[in-house]
């Protein structure tokens, strides 16, 4: 690349907003949803959409121009088919109540038998299934309840566009600061077009008086495909975070590229649980989501504490890697996962610790799952800075396959600049046991509850990290994922 | 309680089993015994239905019924028990809910209602009891970490919880020394009963001297070649399995079969 100055000081950028609103750029705005493609235009359309000020619509466009110089990432263990990023439409708004189904009644019934089995409380299923806001008036009382306690703590849990408008200043400080818009390409291709997502600020020494969950942040349905995430812990604050749940929610987006950011200031602490379980496509592979996410932490004050739990049972591809970026001394990163694939479903997933400070600590800890003919890559950095004194780092990571299609690959990555260093990995794959299975068969227990019994005892020190009634329920989740992967 | 007749098995394609007889009567103990690769453990996992065990001929009636149709959970639900030689580790599994899972399964399958938590710690505790098994045993994973000892006094716990009519203790002895040995032999004595019977799979006789069984049997070749009281047991232990070769059985007084 040449050393060209880009065209990007702020009075062309300027002169570029206005010459597009001239040619008529505002009168779509009311509109629901842009047409297919994406180009600068675009960007502007769902920055002016927003009604968001001018220097996000600048770090978008920003983003969007580093994206056209990055090409998509290629040495992930995935097969893909190319994606076509000129056919997906970057911006639809909620749909209206009228295009929703307006009872359970309307709902696919495969997908409220699977809400049975995962025990999803009835109130709850309406929500999920999409059906028509007002119908599910549980949730929203839920809801409220809970912002009023929160807002006394001081605690600041909203949308992303609200926290742009409410609090612009923080989102301004600390957006891109973990994950840079030119990190990669697909977070490029987010910082870009992002649509919604969480914001969380916990002040100076609160403790958050409870777990934040997406569940209840009522609207957060239909954050869309581009979701972005920032989570801010000043000193000495503490806070937990849901992600997710385990039933399967109704989604329309092929394509899914969220971004995550986590700052833990001095002494703070992060705890984020994931579980994620969008569409994995058909047995056949047909279909799917297509998950690449961007998940970073940055420990930037000393001793704070990231830890990243997930469960990954969704998606047709995974592609993550949760992060923790170890600046602040004796600040500590933790990573459990348990990434499931079944049928053709594939998952590259792992982590990143980057030790920067002086003794700083990180520990891995990552369980695969295979079955059918799903593929499944754990794939992991341990980087030790030459600053990083007495850094330490412990990695397990256990592969188990079910059947004879599947694949399991493991692929770490070590870099020790520091002489002090102490680094530690451990690795196994098993086939699930012939021998376990017939011992719990011999005893009588049949081969479905043998398979998940004994997955579920493989997973049990990452369930361990989840909160209690998410422990729950992911175990749930992964018999539901598991279902005639044996026999 | 048992009857096979003519029993052929093969394993990986290799016959292993080659007319196989052997009648066990409601209440017995019967001991088999015999070299390396007669086919001992390959008679406990033809019985309870371990894929890769091929039946090629012959049948086994167990209580009436055909063993052979049954899946192997069938066969467990039905009051077969096989004490493994090698008990496996499954990580992460609480040996407690591990054996209440089992416990409940079989339970249901006979119609019966399944135990809460509570019903059956109080049955895990007179068990444990009855057989000196410490309760640490029970809050850790399903025999991860066991010592040799540990393992196979889970096997018989087991056992004793979930109470089967058949049970078959494959070389429930190797790998113990003399005093697992004696605490375990204790736990099988006091799980006799009148409608239990059970075949000790051995190798050696010392196992026999703390659990007498009722008939010997001498396992060589796939076949049953002899049986008889406790006596053939020692007198196999004094010449060897070679004197069976020579045909030193003739001088005692068993049968012999051909």
């Amino acid at each position: 690349m040449s050393n060209e100055p880009r065209t990007q000081d702020s009075t062309s950028v300027d002169h570029f907003v206005q010459q597009k609103y001239r040619h008529g750029f505002v009168t779509d705005i009311e509109s629901e949803t842009v047409p297919p493609g994406l180009n600068e235009d675009v960007v502007r359309w769902i920055s002016a959409r927003k009604e968001e000020p001018e220097w996000l619509l600048e770090w978008r466009l920003e983003a969007y121009r580093r994206w056209l110089d990055m090409t998509q990432p290629d040495w992930a263990h995935l097969n893909i088919e190319p994606i076509d990023l000129q056919a997906i439409s970057y911006f639809s708004a909620p749909k209206s109540d009228k295009d929703r189904p307006q009872s359970l009644d309307d709902v696919d019934p495969k997908l409220l038998e699977t809400y049975d089995k995962l025990g999803v409380p009835l109130h709850e299923r309406a929500r999920l299934a999409g059906v028509a806001v007002d119908a599910v008036f549980d949730s929203v009382s839920v809801g409220t309840t809970f912002r009023k306690e929160l807002k006394k703590a001081g605690v600041i849990f909203c949308s992303f566009s609200e926290a742009v408008k409410d609090y612009p200043e923080l989102v301004r400080k600390y957006l891109g600061t973990v994950v840079p818009p030119r990190d990669n390409y697909f977070a490029a291709l987010n910082s870009a077009v992002f649509s919604d997502g969480s914001f969380v600020f916990i002040p100076k020494g609160v403790r958050c008086p409870m777990e934040l969950s997406t569940y209840f942040r009522i609207n957060a349905a239909e954050t869309g495909q581009f979701e972005r995430t920032l989570i801010v812990a000043e000193d000495s604050s503490h806070v937990s975070y849901l992600e997710g749940c385990t039933a399967p929610m109704r989604d329309e987006n092929q394509l899914h590229a969220a971004v995550v950011e986590l700052v833990a200031l001095e002494n703070a602490e992060i705890k984020y649980s994931t579980v994620q379980n969008w569409y994995p496509g058909d047995e056949n592979g047909i279909g799917g989501i297509y998950n690449f996410v961007t998940k970073r932490g940055d420990c930037r004050g000393d001793r704070s504490k990231i830890s990243w739990t997930q469960v990954e049972t969704g998606s047709a591809i995974t592609w993550k890697y949760p992060s923790c970026v170890l600046r602040g001394e004796r600040s500590v990163g933790e990573f459990y996962s348990v990434a499931l694939t079944n049928n053709y479903q594939q998952a590259d997933t792992g982590t990143k610790m980057i030790h920067i400070g002086r003794n700083t600590r990180s520990k891995i800890i990552s369980k695969g799952i295979s079955a059918g003919r799903g593929q499944n890559a754990y794939r992991g950095l341990v980087r030790i800075a030459k600053k990083a004194e007495n850094a330490r780092n412990y990695t397990q990571c256990d592969s188990m396959l079910i059947g004879k299609g599947c694949g399991a690959h493991t692929f770490p990555y070590i870099e020790v600049g520091n002489p002090t260093a102490q680094v530690e990995h451990e690795a196994t794959t098993s086939r699930i046991g012939e021998d376990q299975l017939f011992y719990c068969l011999q005893r009588g227990i049949s081969e479905e509850d043998a398979v998940s019994m004994i997955v579920d005892g493989f997973c049990k020190q990452v369930f361990r990290e989840l909160p209690m009634e998410f422990a729950v329920e992911a175990k749930a989740l992964l018999e539901v994922s598991l279902e005639g992967a044996v026999g | 309680m048992l009857e096979i007749r003519n029993l052929h098995a093969t394993v990986g394609g290799k016959p292993i089993l080659k007319g196989l007889n052997l009648e066990i009567a409601d209440g017995e103990i019967h001991a088999i015994m015999g070299p390396n690769g007669a086919g001992k453990s390959t008679l406990g996992n033809v019985i309870a239905g371990r894929d890769g065990y091929e039946v090629t001929a012959g049948e086994v009636i167990y209580r009436g019924k055909n063993l052979l149709e049954l899946e192997p959970e069938e066969r467990a639900c039905e009051g077969v028990f096989l004490a493994f030689q090698y008990p496996v580790e499954i990580p992460g599994v609480n040996n407690t809910y591990f054996l209440r899972a089992a416990l409940n399964a079989q339970r249901k399958y006979r119609g019966e209602s399944e135990l809460d938590s509570m019903q059956f710690l109080k049955l895990v505790r007179e068990k444990l009891q009855i057989l000196h098994i410490s309760d640490d045993l029970m809050h850790r994973a399903v025999n991860e970490g066991f010592s040799g000892g540990e393992k196979k006094r889970n096997e018989i716990f087991q056992m004793a919880v979930l109470q089967p009519s058949l049970a078959i203790l494959d070389e429930t002895d190797s790998g113990l020394d003399i005093d697992a040995l004696r605490l375990v032999a204790e736990g099988v004595n006091r799980l006799r009963s009148e409608d239990r019977s059970i075949i000790v799979i051995t190798h050696y006789q010392r196992l026999l001297d703390h659990i007498v069984p009722d008939v010997v049997h001498v396992l060589a070749d796939g076949k049953i070649v002899a049986s008889g009281d406790a006596k053939l047991a020692l007198k196999l232990e004094e010449e060897g399995y070679t004197w069976l070769e020579q045909g030193g059985i003739q001088a005692l007084n068993v049968e012999i079969r051909a």
